[in-house]
């Protein structure tokens, strides 16, 4: 695993796509506290990261777009697989490599309220709070980002899913207030989600009938549910669509709450990812 | 050393490998010959953990390649078709990251990478990034790596293909110079090759192993008849004659070519000599010249071929009796 993170940051440095994402975050976090913090004169520092978080639909898929990809297009993974090495060490490996790569904008990022509060009085610990949940949200978004580049060997449409998919994340809770709250609705969305959820399992474990089985099993529950009792199932999607946003939480932190669900929730997301990131590098030896 | 059982891969209905089975002892050079598409390939990715079987299974050393891994792949060093390098690494920076990998370490590291960089001719271009580097030297690089951490297997799979004559010639005295220290398994669809360097060849066809022996014995398996060809200044009907005269001849040609005539002579005696005394006296007694006497011995290439279209022709009589 440390092999695989020391060869991974060397290569990062010597990737533009590295500096790019450093560079515009730097630059997305530095307008943000031209605005709030200089121009407006607010003193909270959260406000600056909730503005800058929207560059997280384009910086993280450049940076994560090759971790897999193009292992696969230059056939190394040929190379990682007959190491004796896991795959969860090399994603776990990849993914460390890439949180340090994060951190290194984010650190200077920590100087900002540090210089802020020689001019007045800032609120030290909400800053540092969110900068905190800030970092584990990103570290969230690029976990997501390791697992669809896992699932190509083309960096670009790697990189496309990924804006897609964050962008969708990052607007969710604004669509969420059009969608449909009826229970009908919510059953059909539900539905379709199961179907996206069944080609995802059937993908990964080329096993037909667990597809199946789970797609058949979530399906029945949800009719049930709904012939039973179908107000229980209205405004589940917009629910659904709220719940699932990760930026929808960093909110609480914007607001000066330090919430320990949303950590949990980030943490629960990447753990996820990795996972699915460990299964799609293992399901490729049985195909 | 390794011991492959039973060895089956299936890409949905298609049979890439089909039942392959043997053993594989220390210290020798083996050869896998076949065609292109023969399955090969499959079979090195699967002994080397790269892919799963759907039957079967590998033991290197004593470790099952699919239960215990990372003990298995210890043992083992991999040259994949494709050379898998990190383009923008240097030679050293790459087999510091395999080297590492392998859990090499410290001193250990250094003395290793410093060995295979002397024995893959590599010195010389060790600084320089990998992407501007030449075909035959990214191949060295490719074996350097398969050879760090002293592994006793080495599988380079089509080490030559799309080499110069000379870096061909390099590498494979490099495979025959491996062979006193490892064993050592690699690919080719080059019969010459495979002849010029293994102690043992595999040939298989169509995903099946149609043959495992030494390059010698194959050779004697063989149940084609050698042939004689002879030059000489009589005419056809003496030569019929005189042919007809001597016991284990198979089938003869004639052909005239101006005053001289050709003839190619099979046989089926065990021992060709015997039989070309025989031509070379039958032709004195008739007071006729022989002017040359040529012995075409069946070689590998024969074999392949036969064996290969056998397992063809099988296939096809199956086939048509299906459909019957």
């Amino acid at each position: 695993m440390i092999a695989v993170l020391k060869h991974e940051l060397k290569t990062y440095f010597h990737s533009l796509a590295t500096y790019v994402f450093g560079a515009l975050l730097l630059a997305f976090v530095g307008i943000g506290s031209v605005l709030y913090n200089i121009q407006a004169a607010v003193s909270n520092f959260e406000f600056v990261l909730s503005f800058g978080s929207l560059i997280f639909v384009i910086i993280v898929p450049i940076l994560t777009m090759r971790v897999l990809a193009e292992e696969r297009k230059q056939k190394t993974d040929q190379l990682l697989y007959s190491l004796p090495i896991t795959a969860s060490q090399v994603i776990l490996g990849k993914y460390i490599a890439l949180l340090l790569i994060y951190l290194i904008p984010l650190s200077l990022i920590c100087f900002y309220p540090l210089i802020f509060s020689r001019f007045g009085e800032v609120y030290l610990l909400t800053a540092y709070g969110s900068i905190l949940a800030f970092f584990v949200m990103g570290s969230a978004l690029i976990s997501i980002g390791v697992f669809i580049s896992s699932l190509t060997e083309n960096q670009g449409f790697a990189a496309g899913i990924g804006i897609a998919i964050i962008l969708f994340n990052y607007y969710s809770v604004r669509i969420s207030e059009y969608v449909s709250s009826t229970a009908i609705g919510s059953v059909i969305a539900m539905l379709l989600l199961i179907l996206v959820l069944g080609t995802i399992i059937r993908y990964l474990t080329k096993n037909n009938y667990l597809a199946y089985g789970v797609s058949g099993l979530l399906g029945a529950g949800i009719l049930i549910v709904y012939l039973v009792d179908s107000t229980k199932l209205e405004g589940l999607l917009p629910a659904i669509m709220r719940k699932l946003s990760l930026f929808e939480r960093f909110n609480a932190f914007v607001n000066g709450v330090f919430d320990m669900t949303a950590i949990v929730y980030y943490l629960t997301v990447i753990v996820f990812f990795l996972f699915l990131s460990v299964q799609s590098l293992e399901k490729r030896r049985y195909n | 050393m390794i011991s492959v059982e039973h060895l089956t891969k299936c890409y949905g209905d298609i049979v890439a490998v089909d039942d392959v089975s043997f053993k594989i002892d220390e210290g020798h050079v083996y050869g896998f010959l076949g065609p292109n598409g023969a399955g090969k390939t499959t079979i090195m990715n699967i002994m080397t953990g790269c892919l799963s079987a759907t039957e079967g299974r590998v033991l290197i050393g004593g470790y099952d390649i699919f239960e215990e891994p990372c003990q298995a792949k210890k043992l083992i060093g991999y040259l994949p078709e494709q050379p898998p390098l990190y383009m923008t690494d240097t030679p050293l920076e790459y087999l510091k990251f395999v080297g590492e990998a392998k859990g090499l370490g410290g001193s250990e590291l250094k003395e290793q990478i410093d060995k295979v960089i002397e024995q893959t001719k590599i010195e010389n271009v060790k600084n320089r990034p990998i992407s501007s580097l030449s075909k035959g030297y990214k191949q060295r690089v490719g074996i350097a790596q398969a050879l760090l951490g002293n592994p006793k297997v080495i599988i380079l799979d089509e080490p030559t293909v799309g080499l110069d004559p000379i870096q061909i010639v390099e590498i494979r005295d490099l495979i025959k110079e491996l062979g006193r220290e490892h064993t050592v398994i690699f690919s080719s669809h080059i019969l010459s090759e495979v002849q010029a360097i293994c102690d043992q060849v595999l040939i298989i066809s169509k995903g099946k192993l149609v043959a495992f022996d030494q390059p010698e014995n194959l050779e004697k398996l063989l149940l084609a008849p050698n042939e004689i060809i002879i030059t000489t200044d009589a005419r056809d009907k003496e030569i019929r004659d005189i042919l007809a005269k001597i016991n284990h001849i198979v089938d003869f040609t004639i052909k005239e070519e101006g005053a001289y005539t050709k003839a190619q002579i099979k046989t089926d005696h065990k021992d060709v000599y015997e039989v070309s005394r025989q031509i070379f006296l039958g032709f004195a007694e008739k007071n006729k010249t022989l002017l040359e006497m040529a012995l075409k011995k069946t070689d590998l290439e024969d074999i392949f071929i036969e064996l290969t279209e056998k397992s063809n022709s099988n296939e096809a009589t199956e086939s048509e009796g299906i459909k019957q």
